[in-house]
Formats: structure tokens, C-alpha cells, sequence
């Protein structure tokens, strides 16, 4: 029988059977450098040095694409936590991945102002566009807060619309090619609806 | 309509986010005068005296707010500022970071001054990666200035400041859940109280405040507060940037004084709903305000008062707009699925009444639901109200419970229609 992921002992109110995770020592990890000084800086900012988690684990995320194991228990080496306590905190959130993601991220917002303006139409024709491809990772996601250019996407952590389903396909050449996604459909180029202080 | 622009004024330059920029339009006088002229005291009752409403939901004063915190020094003091808007229809905070960072850390540091506090948080949204990068910058440019740091312009008052990213989830945004996340853990409520201004951040008195209503500290402690009052109504002082989505043809964030007609916000600046559409219901104050048909809301002031006095709430100041091509029931549906994603799952009614609610929607636009599941749906809303940590739960019970009273022919004639289209035979 697989062994289950909680200490029987446990339910059964007795001493537990296993002995409790403990906190990695450095030396057991093989920590990169970079990422044990990234760390080490991010802790340095809070009173408090968990604070770091959450910072901790985007530095990982970067290094390594997501959240892997190992990357997590270096991470917890250098924060003197158990990997479980890390663990816990990147499995909360959407954008920490405990799985292996695509290199390439794409989040087509499919919420209220977006729904209504297209954005399940545009999130399948991102899915259509990337087809199987493991190295395109797409998906729906909650509002992203940019409704004034529904509907949008974030593709690899940038703001982009309003998209015509048919710009799917561009973006998604673009991003394999490693040319300038949709220059013109960036956020940070569109004016104020008003114009200049109207 | 013209717009008011106080908060984004000048923010079509491209040099506003930089410290050059903003000093060139006066920035940071406001800091200077304050840290070498003014008690705190003297600031706090001139924030107190403006009537500034949080900009973030709950519409509570700020100064009131602030002068909750201990006075004098002898215990570690913190200051969050909530940039973790992610309420569907909201996007003003992501302007205001994104086109006026170093108004924004000036507002900080003067309200840290105000209240004695000399540690400084912003926690944004991670999805803002590019903002964030903007604000990063801007704080890297204030320390440089001095106007951060050890001994500010040598007036021996600290402030340390740093942009913390969060990772992807609404619940962040609920002050007690954002102090959670700060300290490093899943982002789950508190249970109130005690009040973070008693007990918040590392067990700290700590000041919560949106992105918008301390953007407007500077401009209040520069002019005065009898010069803020004089923009907006007696109860909403000051302007609000507003942003309005969904069937509008020119979405996107106005600031306006508080208490213009909504009518023109909808359909003079933000263009009305596309030719030959009419509006048929919006939310007023973001995805958790109960809707308002064009009957009820059109014509109101665009206030606090008015909004609250209509049964709904102006909250962060976000208007998503449906016209008559918008199935409501889809609309609801659409809405009780953000929240079920979205709830910490920490307290029973917020976890077990969205995701039924979900599943109820989704069987009323399959056609497989009846009438009477339509009172079952608006049961299970009343039942979360006020029964939960934090206003998750609320914040789908409100708008959903309020789409089922007011549009209740339509969810009828959609199980109706559903269920007819089932019985056809191929």
C-alpha cells in the first residue's frame, strides 16, 4: 500500500509514528550562490524573516520556471523553515506553480468586463494557437485588473489589449520567434481615455 | 463631462514617474514642509478634518482611521499600503502606481509621519509585475533623495519602505488576509477584533490604506482641508478616479468630484453602451456591489451616500456596465465563480455558499433548475451575509442576491428556454 500523506498516528490520537520534518541544513541542498544571496537580501528588508517567504519563492519560480522541490528545500535551508511551510504558502497562490509550467506564460483574463468584451473567445483561440506545445503555458484566469483594455492577457507577466482573437495566433508566433509581443497592444502605451488633462 | 483631475493630473507626462518629473510640478514640497514644519499632530487633524473616505471599499475615514493608532513612540508602528487591487472592474490603483509612483511614497511618508510609524509597506498585486518595477524604481530614486530612509533630510525621523509582491490572490486585499500574507503565510482573514490599529502586522499597531486615498495625502496636507471639501459633496469629499468597464465604448479610469450624475460618467466620458444597445444594469462600486438597473442608478449622484441610500455601494469606485445584450443569470454565474475561486476556504459559509452557489447557477442557465431553486439560490445569500471573517462571502452574496431579486423574469425565462431547447428532440 502507498504510504499515506498523513501520519496515521495522528488520527488515532497516539505519539506520532514519524518523526517531524525537519529544517535542511545548507550543506545538505546544494543551494546556488545567486539564489542563497537573493534570499538572504530579501530577508534582510523585513523585522521579520518569514516575511521573505513569498519573495523567496518568486526568486525560485525565476530561477528554475516553478516552484520544484528542490527549489523549494533550498529555499527552506536558507530561511531555517520546513520545504512543508513554503510549500504550504506557494500552493495559496495562483501564480506560485507547484507543477511544471511552460517558459512561456500566457493569462487570458476571463472575468466579468472581459467576458463580456470576448475573453473566452480569445482564451481559446490562445489555446488553439499554442496548441500542444509544453513550452506555451496558457491559461484562464481572475480578474487581472486591466478592464479598460478588455479583453486582455498577460503574456509572460506583461499587460496586452484589446486583443482581436486572430492577434492570438501573432503573440503566440511572436513569443516562439523571440520577437516584441504585440508592440502596439502594451498597456503601457495607451494614453488616458480623457486625453491629456482634460 | 469634464473630468477633475487632481490625483492624475499631469500624468500623461512620461517623465511624471520619475523624481525629476515629479519635483518639477512641486512634488515632494508637501514631505519637506511636513518633516521640517509640522507636528504630527498637526497633520493627522488636518487628514482628519478633509473627510477623506478610504478609496478602497469600505469608505471609513482615513484620519479617523489613522488616529485609531497609540500615540508617542515605545512600540513598533507599521503602515500597508493595500495595493493588491484585484475586485473585478478595478484597475485605478495599477493608474495611479503606474503613471504617479512618487506621489504615492510621498503620501506614505507623510502618513507614516502623521502616525508615528516608521516601517512601510506596499503590498501590490504580483500580477502587476510592471508596476511594481515602476514603484521599485521610484522608491530607489526616494531613498537616494533622502526622502526615505535613516534621518529624513536631517530631521531624525526614520521611515523604511519596501514594495512587497504578492502572488496571485484576491482574499490579499482583505486587510487582515494582507497582513497574513506580509508576515509569509497563506493569505487567510483574521478574526476581528482585535483591529489591525490596535494589533496588526508582527502583532504592531498598523495602518491600512488603498493605493488612491493616500495618493491624495500630499494634495490635502499642501492646500488644506477646507480645500478639499471643496471638491465633492459634504458626505464624499474630494474626486475619486473611477473606473468604468464592460459596455461602454470608451472604458477606462476618469477622476471626477464626488456626487456628479452617473448618467454622464456612463454616457458622456465613459461613451455609453455601443449604438443601438442601452444600458440595462451596472455595478456600481466593482464586482461586489449589488447591481443597479438603469432605472434605479442612472440618476443618482455618483457618491457614498447616494450609492449606499440605493442599497448598493460605491466601494472602490469601479463601474462595470451591462446593456441589453447581457444575459444577467450568465452575468451572475460568472460573478459566484470568481468568489468560490477565491475564497481562503477558512470559514464554512463563504467556502460551502459559493461553491453551491455555483453549482445552482450552473444548473439554472442548463435549464435544469426550477423556480424554486431560484428562492434556494437567494437563501443561501442571506445565510452568508455577516456570517463569515471577512466579507468574501459578502461580496457574492450582495450583487448575486440582488441580481436574482431584480432580475428574477430573466432567470426564470432562461431555465425556461434551456429546458425547452433540452426537450427538442435532434
Amino acid at each position: 500500500m502507498a504510504e499515506l500523506p498523513i501520519d496515521i498516528a495522528l488520527t488515532e490520537g497516539r505519539v506520532p509514528d514519524r518523526t517531524p520534518e525537519e529544517v535542511p541544513e545548507l550543506h545538505e541542498v546544494d543551494c546556488p550562490e545567486e539564489l542563497r544571496k537573493r534570499i538572504e537580501e530579501l530577508m534582510g528588508r523585513y523585522p521579520d524573516r518569514r516575511s521573505a517567504s513569498i519573495p523567496a519563492l518568486w526568486a525560485v519560480q525565476r530561477l528554475y520556471g516553478w516552484c520544484t522541490p528542490e527549489g523549494i528545500r533550498q529555499a527552506a535551508a536558507v530561511m531555517r523553515v520546513t520545504p512543508a511551510y513554503l510549500e504550504s504558502v506557494a500552493s495559496f497562490y495562483d501564480l506560485l506553480h507547484t507543477d511544471p509550467v511552460g517558459t512561456h506564460k500566457v493569462a487570458v483574463c476571463t472575468n466579468i468586463s472581459c467576458w463580456m468584451r470576448g475573453g473566452d473567445e480569445l482564451l481559446e483561440a490562445f489555446k488553439a494557437a499554442a496548441g500542444d506545445d509544453e513550452d506555451l503555458f496558457v491559461t484562464g484566469f481572475e480578474c487581472l485588473g486591466a478592464c479598460d483594455i478588455a479583453p486582455m492577457a498577460s503574456i509572460d507577466e506583461r499587460y496586452f489589449g484589446p486583443l482581436e482573437a486572430a492577434e492570438a495566433k501573432t503573440a503566440i508566433e511572436q513569443l516562439r520567434t523571440g520577437a516584441d509581443v504585440l508592440p502596439e497592444k502594451a498597456l503601457e502605451k495607451r494614453p488616458l481615455p480623457g486625453g491629456p488633462d482634460a | 463631462m469634464p473630468e477633475t483631475r487632481m490625483l492624475l493630473k499631469n500624468a500623461e507626462d512620461p517623465a511624471l514617474p520619475t523624481l525629476a518629473g515629479y519635483k518639477g510640478y512641486g512634488g515632494y514640497a508637501t514631505l519637506e514642509k511636513a518633516y521640517r514644519e509640522l507636528e504630527a499632530d498637526e497633520v493627522l487633524k488636518e487628514l482628519e478634518e478633509s473627510g477623506l473616505r478610504g478609496r478602497g471599499g469600505a469608505g471609513f475615514s482615513m484620519g479617523k482611521k489613522a488616529s485609531f493608532l497609540p500615540r508617542g513612540g515605545g512600540v513598533d508602528k507599521y503602515l500597508c499600503c493595500n495595493a493588491d487591487e484585484s475586485e473585478p472592474g478595478a484597475f485605478k490603483d495599477r493608474e495611479l502606481m503606474q503613471r504617479n509612483p512618487h506621489q504615492l511614497i510621498e503620501g506614505i511618508a507623510i502618513a507614516s509621519l502623521a502616525a508615528g510609524i516608521g516601517h512601510a509597506f506596499v503590498f501590490i498585486r504580483g500580477e502587476y509585475d510592471s508596476q511594481a518595477d515602476v514603484l521599485d524604481a521610484a522608491v530607489a530614486e526616494a531613498y537616494e533623495a533622502g526622502y526615505l530612509g535613516k534621518d529624513i533630510l536631517g530631521t531624525r525621523r526614520d521611515l523604511e519602505l519596501v514594495v512587497h509582491r504578492g502572488a496571485g490572490a484576491y482574499i490579499c486585499g482583505e486587510e487582515t488576509a494582507l497582513l497574513d500574507a506580509l508576515e509569509g503565510k497563506r493569505g487567510n482573514p483574521r478574526l476581528k477584533p482585535p483591529f489591525p490599529a490596535v494589533q496588526g502586522l508582527y502583532g504592531g499597531p498598523t495602518l491600512i490604506n488603498n493605493v488612491e486615498t493616500l495618493s491624495n495625502v500630499p494634495g490635502i496636507v499642501r492646500n488644506g482641508a477646507e480645500w478639499f471639501k471643496g471638491f465633492g459633496t459634504e458626505q464624499s469629499p474630494g474626486t475619486k478616479v473611477v473606473s468604468v468597464s464592460g459596455c461602454v465604448r470608451r472604458p477606462g479610469n476618469y477622476e471626477v468630484e464626488l456626487g456628479v450624475s452617473t448618467r454622464e460618467l456612463i454616457m458622456d466620458l465613459a461613451g455609453g453602451p455601443p449604438e443601438g444597445r442601452e444600458v440595462k444594469a451596472f455595478y456600481p462600486g466593482g464586482s461586489s456591489s449589488p447591481v443597479l438597473t438603469a432605472e434605479e442608478g442612472l440618476d443618482l449622484p455618483y457618491s457614498f451616500e447616494a450609492m449606499a441610500e440605493a442599497g448598493s455601494m460605491l466601494g472602490s469606485g469601479s463601474i462595470i456596465v451591462a446593456d441589453d445584450s447581457v444575459s444577467i443569470p450568465h452575468m451572475a454565474l460568472r460573478t459566484a465563480r470568481f468568489y468560490h475561486h477565491e475564497s481562503c476556504g477558512k470559514c464554512t459559509p463563504c467556502r460551502e455558499g459559493t461553491n453551491w452557489t455555483v453549482k445552482m447557477l450552473e444548473r439554472v442557465v442548463r435549464g435544469e433548475a426550477t423556480p424554486m431553486d431560484l428562492d434556494i439560490v437567494a437563501s443561501v445569500q442571506e445565510n452568508i451575509i455577516g456570517h463569515c471573517l471577512c466579507v468574501l462571502g459578502d461580496s457574492m452574496a450582495m450583487p448575486v442576491g440582488a441580481m436574482v431579486r431584480k432580475f428574477r423574469e430573466e432567470f426564470e425565462a432562461v431555465i425556461a428556454d434551456a429546458a425547452e431547447a433540452e426537450a427538442v428532440p435532434a
